[in-house]
């Protein structure tokens, strides 16, 4: 069979208006079953024809999903909401202006205005021999295609590799992992709340998927509690391209920090693993300390341990200890 | 710059109402009765062989018209392409196209195909294919020449030099030239730089793919292309699909950017019309993104050790280049040619020796793309300037002051031992002012200013390229309405050239531009022999075209009104739509008036009888014209003297981040020589647009290959990084400044821009970053990305790649 991309194969569209119609659309079609959001990462699936579901289940018309609301232990934010919703919000601006931040610096802003915040964490890895359709361990393979001798992987991961080097490319979810934020999944037998550290998975864990999403599974919200409203956040991207372009790795800080004392941290950062890494040892390093430049280079020194560059990305060990630096020493600095 | 009404002020092109409403028609916006889409199935590999070919099953499904294979197209003659082929040279390479009644059924078709390749030998690196042994892109050869292909191999360089990003030297070239003697040269210079430099390979990334529809009426094939140019689009086209010019209708009123690309349109248009013919119906190809990156052309990477000697005082004394050209597979570039040209003309050598190939690689094929080998020469030289500027302590703008031409500057390759010259040159002119305009010690000031870990880079590059062209036609009709149509050849590539330069026939009658009508961009209205729409030319050429039939039509109408009042014709003038006695301007007529009696006399006043030095497709457009009023076809026989040049010099301003790599550019400014601006909002939208492009050559657009498998891996839209509006500076307006020095050979002194603004975006940007980090890091290659800038930062990582390697 011949190979041809770039254009669009039919398939069924459901275009539910509750979360109720949409899981039962799922439970029917299965695996073959693909959950729509703002199209971004789909449509570039379905018009290569690298992945041909039978059935898509466009969320765009289930309104109860995109509303952005006040909890009492925090703010929930429906998986449909975009990012240009979740940028604008005054409660995210104010209580989490770090998030808002990071959706600022996603994509571009038109696609700021298409994608949703549940996509955005949801997004498949951006690995060019993966996303062009090789047939690697990712695509249920046996070889990773990024990870030879003479593989182009200047992209590629630093840090938690198991066979599949990908990393994941979302700049939202190093700051919910930072901001320690739950995912609200449902499906037609119920919900689960899954804290967001544990729904991003690596290679280790499931090779084919990014996520603790199961067929079936839709992502309805994110709450994020009050733990870490209005402590000291420090996000940064860094990327080829001002605009349209995926990190080469960003950082997410959330910082109590009281006379100069780190009470307590947050540390995560993406693009440089399969998930959004926590560095937990880099934190405990940095807990009661008061911040300083040398406090700050430590915990970067300690962050880049372990760290499996690839042949042509050793720059990100640099890249992502001055970025875990910066992230200590925060942004005045 | 001389008392002009309508040249150099600003007003309202007729296509930009419909282009910012969205009923501008493109290519893909035509429907026709009937119409079939089809879709083509391209090589999965760099280079292979159909072995076997069953499309029974594609053909069996309901609502599969019609197939085109390499056995329908006429053979080209190597190296040019046929448009389909079974022989794939490049990834993406189309192999054949099904029409179908929609684009998922022709899909669906595509996917049904059973096809079988062999993969045959392929080379991404021209070095690599001229190391002993090294794999050819083609089976016939890996280089062309003169006018054959043949094979070169580098038996005897030092290959261990190239493997430590040293280009080696004594290697075999197909061209070689010099003036005066470039080793006498050395033996008087001050300071020698001895750099080995790469210049990346891009794709054009025309927001609008190549897409065409095709569709025969009555023996003639109706064409609805994307292409820069009209008029000298016809011929190539008409060629392409096998019929005779007057049996071509081609339709192409707009184009969603072409940058050389699409100068007389693409061979893969060829396609939908040979389909359309098989199937009896109109066939639409719409060329997808993916496929543009493959078919859409490419500006080609070079490779090339620069010897640059110099004088204390910054005067460069002598050249010495090894270019290597990434040729792709087919046809013949000639951008390492024009790269040297362009070194000798802005940095003025005394002696200069040049010495290059161009190597076939199974990579997308090569075109021209906006200042071919200039930009590459920018790329690679300016930092070289600018690194010899620093060494010797002198001022780098003074450095190119110093070295820009002057007049009618000598450069470039001899022909017959003789060097030719430019019409005009005023680099220097176009430097003085802007270095208060721009404040240039005040940017000079903030150079090394750190905040943080952010440096301030101030960087500054000489670019030039050719700006014009000569002996193209004018055409118009003053009709009995009053209206004064201007036909025009040129095409609508977006640099509204074709409107802009028809201002110069209403300039001659001293008319209002609202009494005039431009008439583009189809053949079945009738244009006149145009100049390509590229390389710069229109401005130049057609600002003579049209200056000239406007006079012509100034005389006949002068004669009209002789004829009707007595008297001689001398003592009549043209303003405002009407011919009138000079002292008595009561005895007139309107350009309606004059037009009716223009049919009535017949002759050379209606078109009946034309000038004979016209080209044949002017003739045989004003006789179909002809007695529709007063009809005037007229040459550009001007006087020339010498190639046009334009000049431009970028100014940028960056802050690079020592620990993230990341450049962000702060500010960038633009001087040039350019000669009489004819439209000052459309000069500054090339000079900006130019270097926002220069910006991408600088700072990131490229290609990423898989080495093992000859493979495209950045080949997205997004991964292959065209600079965006948001990666231009956005604290302050960009400015621009122009020396306004009118070209003597040229009726209003204009001069192109087109292309010049790309490398000193490109060379600016390159050197400000180099100042941001003191200077003492040599790139030697472009573009520069972050990773790149860390690994020079911190010793411990060690280089990916050579520093000359292509497509990583």
């Amino acid at each position: 069979m011949a190979v041809i991309r770039d254009k669009m194969p039919a398939f069924q569209l459901f275009q539910p208006a509750s979360t109720e119609e949409a899981l039962g659309v799922l439970d029917q079609y299965g695996a073959d079953a693909w959950v729509l959001a703002g199209g971004l990462d789909t449509w570039d699936w379905l018009k290569d024809r690298v992945k041909k579901p039978a059935a898509v289940v466009d969320l765009g018309g289930v309104s109860e999903l995109s509303e952005i609301r006040s909890l009492g232990g925090g703010l929930e934010i429906g998986a449909m909401a975009t990012l240009r919703d979740v940028i604008r919000h005054p409660e995210v601006s104010e209580q989490f202006s770090m998030l808002a931040d990071s959706a600022s610096q996603a994509a571009s802003p038109q696609i700021q205005n298409q994608g949703t915040i549940g996509g955005n964490v949801g997004q498949d890895t951006r690995c060019w021999y993966y996303r062009d359709g090789w047939s690697c361990y990712r695509a249920g393979g046996n070889i990773c295609y990024a990870d030879t001798p003479t593989a182009m992987n200047r992209e590629h991961a630093i840090l938690g590799a198991s066979r599949c080097v990908a990393v994941n490319p979302s700049d939202t979810a190093p700051v919910l992992v930072a901001l320690d934020a739950e995912m609200v999944v449902r499906n037609s037998t119920g919900e689960r709340v899954i804290p967001a550290q544990d729904f991003f998975i690596g290679p280790a864990v499931d090779i084919m998927r990014m996520t603790a999403l199961q067929p079936g599974d839709i992502l309805t919200s994110i709450r994020i509690p009050w733990t870490f409203a209005n402590t000291r956040f420090y996000f940064e991207k860094a990327r080829d391209r001002a605009v349209w372009d995926f990190p080469l790795a960003n950082v997410a800080s959330a910082a109590k920090i009281n006379n100069g004392v780190v009470e307590d941290i947050r540390i995560v950062a993406n693009g440089v693993a399969p998930y959004p890494v926590r560095f937990l040892a880099a934190e405990d390093a940095v807990r009661g300390r008061q911040v300083s430049q040398a406090v700050a280079m430590e915990a970067g020194e300690i962050a880049i341990n372990g760290v499996r560059p690839l042949r042509h990305n050793a720059y990100k060990v640099t890249l992502l200890r001055n970025l875990v630096k910066r992230s200590v020493q925060g942004a005045e600095a | 710059m001389a008392d002009y009404k309508l040249i150099g002020k600003n007003y309202t092109t007729p296509d930009i109402l419909a282009k910012v409403t969205g009923r501008a028609k493109y290519a893909e916006d035509f429907r026709a009765e009937g119409m079939l889409f089809t879709k083509l199935l391209v090589s999965p590999m760099p280079h292979a062989r159909v072995r076997r070919m069953d499309t029974s099953a594609a053909m069996a499904m309901p609502g599969v018209e019609a197939i085109l294979t390499a056995d329908d197209l006429p053979e080209a003659e190597a190296p040019q392409e046929a448009g389909l082929t079974n022989e794939p040279l490049y990834e993406g390479e189309p192999i054949l196209a099904i029409a179908a009644v929609d684009e998922e059924t022709a899909a669906e078709a595509v996917e049904a195909v059973q096809i079988d390749f062999e993969p045959l030998p392929f080379v991404l690196d021209p070095m690599d294919s001229l190391r002993p042994g090294g794999p050819n892109a083609r089976l016939d050869g890996n280089t062309m020449a003169g006018r054959d292909l043949s094979t070169i191999k580098w038996n005897d360089v030092d290959w261990s030099e190239f493997d430590r990003g040293i280009m080696p030297l004594g290697g075999e070239v197909t061209d070689e030239w010099q003036v005066g003697d470039v080793e006498a040269g050395f033996a008087e210079a001050d300071l020698i730089l001895d750099e080995s430099v790469f210049s990346a390979s891009l794709s054009h990334q025309p927001l609008e793919t190549r897409t065409a529809m095709a569709y025969w009426q009555n023996g003639k094939c109706y064409m609805h292309c994307s292409t820069q140019s009209t008029a000298r689009t016809e011929g190539g086209m008409a060629r392409w699909i096998g019929i005779d010019p007057t049996d071509l209708v081609l339709i192409g009123e707009y184009c969603g950017g072409g940058f050389g690309s699409k100068i007389s349109s693409s061979i893969q248009a060829r396609i939908p019309a040979a389909l359309s013919r098989k199937a009896g119906r109109p066939v639409m190809m719409r060329v997808t993104r993916q496929e543009e990156n493959f078919f859409g052309r490419a500006r080609p990477g070079i490779q090339c050790r620069a010897k640059f000697g110099f004088k204390s005082d910054g005067r460069v004394v002598a050249i010495d280049l090894m270019l290597v050209q990434d040729g792709g597979p087919y046809g013949r570039s000639g951008d390492y040619m024009s790269c040297a040209d362009q070194a000798s003309l802005m940095y003025q050598p005394e002696h200069m020796r040049v010495r290059g190939l161009t190597v076939y690689t199974n990579t997308p094929p090569r075109g021209a793309q906006r200042a071919p080998g200039g930009v590459q020469a920018v790329a690679m030289f300016a930092p070289i300037m600018d690194k010899a500027a620093r060494q010797l302590g002198v001022d780098p703008l003074d450095a190119i002051h110093l070295n820009a031409a002057e007049g009618q500057a000598l450069f470039g390759r001899p022909r017959q031992g003789r060097q030719g010259n430019v019409s005009s040159a005023f680099p220097k002119e176009a430097i003085d002012k802007a270095r208060e305009e721009f404040d240039w010690e005040g940017m000079k000031a903030r150079s090394g200013q750190r905040n943080g870990s952010k440096v301030t880079g101030v960087g500054v590059a000489i670019s030039s390229y050719s700006a014009g062209t000569s002996g193209v036609d004018g055409l118009l009709v003053i009709r009995p309405d009053g209206m004064v149509e201007i036909h025009t050849g040129v095409g609508n590539l977006g640099t509204e050239s074709f409107s802009d330069t028809s201002r110069a026939a209403m300039e001659a009658l001293d008319t209002p531009w609202e009494q005039a009508e431009v008439v583009w961009g189809d053949t079945s209205k009738h244009l006149p022999w145009s100049a390509i729409q590229g390389g710069s030319q229109t401005t130049h050429g057609h600002t003579r075209s049209n200056w000239a039939a406007g006079l012509e039509a100034k005389k006949r109408l002068q004669e009209i009104a002789a004829d009707r009042f007595g008297g001689s014709p001398d003592s009549f003038d043209v303003a405002e739509g009407r011919v009138f006695r000079r002292g008595n301007r009561g005895q007139a007529m309107t350009f309606g008036q004059a037009a009716e009696r223009a049919i009535q006399l017949g002759g050379v006043y209606d078109g009946s009888q034309l000038p004979e030095d016209i080209n044949e497709m002017t003739t045989r457009s004003a006789t179909a014209l002809a007695g529709r009023g007063l009809v005037v076809a007229a040459k550009d026989n001007f006087e020339t003297g010498g190639r046009n040049m334009s000049f431009c010099i970028g100014f940028a301003e960056v802050e690079v981040d020592t620990e993230t790599g990341a450049v962000v550019l702060k500010d960038y400014k633009v001087a040039s020589d350019a000669g009489t601006i004819l439209h000052p909002q459309n000069f500054a939208g090339q000079v900006h647009g130019g270097g926002i492009q220069g910006f991408g050559v600088a700072l990131g657009q490229k290609w990423v290959m898989d080495p093992q498998w000859g493979l495209h891996v950045a080949k997205r839209f997004y991964s292959n990084r065209p600079p965006t509006i948001l990666d231009a500076p956005h604290d302050q307006e960009m400015a621009w400044s122009a020396s306004d020095n009118p070209d003597p050979f040229n009726p209003l002194g204009a001069k192109g821009i087109g292309e010049a603004p790309v490398g000193a975006g490109a060379g600016a940007v390159l050197n400000a970053i180099s100042d941001a980090l003191g200077g003492n890091v040599d790139f030697n290659r472009s573009p520069i990305m972050g990773d790149q800038i860390l690994t020079k930062l911190n010793p411990e990582l060690d280089e990916a790649h050579n520093k000359l390697s292509t497509h990583v």
